[in-house]
This record gives C-alpha cells, sequence and structure tokens, in this order.
C-alpha cells in the first residue's frame, strides 16, 4: 500500500511510501481522493513525504493536483517532510506561494 | 573525452519501465565514484527523459525506448535517451520551463527538472521520427 492515511482533530494526513513516478501516480491519488472527498470534516490535507524514496516532476504534479482539488473545496493544502531534493524540484513550480511546503529534517553526517 | 565503459538497452515504453530504467542507468554510473546526491541527479534525469518517450513520443502506443550511457575517464557520464516517437515542433517552446501540452497532473517541469541536475542538455527532434535527448554530468564524486 503506497499511501496510509490517518484523521485527527480537521486534518486527513496521507502518509506516501515509495517512490513516486508516471507509473505509481495514479495509485497514490485514488488512495488520497477517495479518503479525502469522503472526509468532509477534513480542513486540511497533508501530503507526508518522510517515506518517499525516490519523486520526479510527477510528484510536482501530484501535489498541484492535490491543491486544485482541496482549495475548489475552500481547504488548505500542506506538504510536509520533503528530502533537499523533493522541496528543491517542489520549488521550481511556484507551489510554495500556495501552499505551505517543509523540508525534511536531514540525519547529522 | 576518453570513453572507458558503455552500456546500451532497449525496452517497451511500459510505464513499469520507468523504475528499473533510472535504477540501471545510475547502477552502471556508479562505477564512477559518485555520491548517494550524484546518484540522485541521474535517476531523476533519466526518469524525466524515459517518462517523457512513455507520455509524449508514443502516446496510447507502445514503442521502443533506446538509452545510451557512456563513461568518461574525465568523470563524465554522457546518457542519450530517444525515441521514434511524434517528435517535437517547437523545441525551444518545449524546454520553457512549466510548459506541458498535455496539462492535467502533468507540471511541464520534465526539462527543467532535466537541466538543473546535470551540466550540459540537448534535445533533437523531427515531427513523425522522433525525439534524442542528451544529457552530460560531470561527476565530482566523494573527494570533493
Ligand atoms: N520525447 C518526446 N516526444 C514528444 N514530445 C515531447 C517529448 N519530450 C517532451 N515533449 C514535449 O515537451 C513538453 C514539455 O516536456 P516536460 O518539460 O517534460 O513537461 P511535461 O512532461 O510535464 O509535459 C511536453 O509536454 C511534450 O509536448
Ligand atoms: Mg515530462
Amino acid at each position: 500500500m503506497p499511501v496510509t492515511l490517518k484523521f485527527r482533530n480537521g486534518t486527513l494526513t496521507a502518509f506516501i511510501k515509495g517512490d513516486i513516478d508516471h507509473h505509481t501516480v495514479p495509485e497514490i491519488r485514488e488512495m488520497i481522493d477517495d479518503c479525502f472527498v469522503s472526509t468532509e470534516n477534513a480542513q486540511t490535507l497533508v501530503l507526508d513525504f518522510s517515506d518517499v524514496t525516490f519523486m520526479d516532476s510527477s510528484g510536482v504534479g501530484l501535489v498541484m493536483g492535490r491543491y486544485r482539488l482541496a482549495s475548489g473545496k475552500g481547504k488548505k493544502l500542506r506538504v510536509d517532510n520533503l528530502s533537499r531534493r523533493d522541496y528543491m524540484i517542489m520549488k521550481m513550480s511556484g507551489i510554495e506561494k500556495l501552499a505551505e511546503i517543509n523540508q525534511r529534517k536531514e540525519a547529522v553526517k | 573525452m576518453k570513453k572507458i565503459n558503455e552500456l546500451k538497452m532497449v525496452f517497451d515504453s511500459r510505464s513499469v519501465n520507468e523504475s528499473f530504467s533510472r535504477v540501471a542507468v545510475s547502477a552502471f554510473s556508479s562505477q564512477l565514484d559518485m555520491t548517494v546526491e550524484e546518484l540522485g541527479d541521474i535517476k531523476t534525469v533519466v526518469s524525466e527523459a524515459v517518462t517523457n518517450c512513455i507520455v509524449h513520443a508514443y502516446k496510447n502506443t507502445i514503442g521502443k525506448i533506446y538509452i545510451t550511457c557512456s563513461v568518461f575517464e574525465e568523470g563524465i557520464v554522457r546518457i542519450t535517451v530517444r525515441d521514434r516517437g511524434c517528435g517535437i515542433e517547437d523545441v525551444e517552446k518545449a524546454r520553457e520551463p512549466l510548459y506541458t501540452s498535455v496539462g492535467g497532473d502533468r507540471s511541464g517541469l520534465g526539462f527543467s527538472v532535466m537541466e538543473s541536475f546535470s551540466d550540459k542538455l540537448r534535445v533533437r527532434s523531427k515531427v513523425g521520427v522522433g525525439t534524442t535527448v542528451t544529457i552530460e554530468k560531470r561527476i565530482c564524486g566523494k573527494t570533493k
């Protein structure tokens, strides 16, 4: 299962696991959207990237699409625990002007 | 530049091959002593180029994707990703950040990502014939 969903205090968090690419996005998207749409009390959707092992620009499309879905319902989107690289790629899209995005605390080497 | 090793692969434009191809190319390149960051850069650029062949070049059909990865003594990796798909009418426009001909869930950032994680990106394309993307990356390695 590439996504685990948890609802708490008005926030639905989607913990995404594994690689995010054009091949894996459809299943990830469907799991998130099904749950988000049916959880009417969720005011904020959080995408948690702690366990994401790889992402290319398909991940930006995934986040942009969830932003459109959330904002269309007057709800908020936040992205947490992006790796340094994934954070860089996200910022190329300008998504940080629309939604809060946060970098992972990398282990100190 | 002196070539010290080369990999060639041909595979179907099926999305399941996206992860296989980026892992294969990065594993082959890793004979040049590389940092984890540099390996990640290679995976990312290959993933972008291969996805474009699948999504754009061959759209709803299955064609062949050709990859050559050459490793040079000077610490350079050159990756060529070629398709015999639809081709690109206006390469300049296609390379603009956020430009996508598809919309929906594509971000239009593929070429920008390839550019920022490599040192050189060349795109040659002919409508109805296909597209060749050549990416070069200088490896600084762990000694940096
Ligand atoms: N191999 C290819 N064959 C045909 N068209 C391509 C190819 N690669 C890229 N393109 C065109 O260039 C555009 C931009 O590509 P890219 O920056 O990767 O963004 P995206 O894939 O998100 O659309 C695509 O929308 C497509 O029109
Ligand atoms: Mg692309």
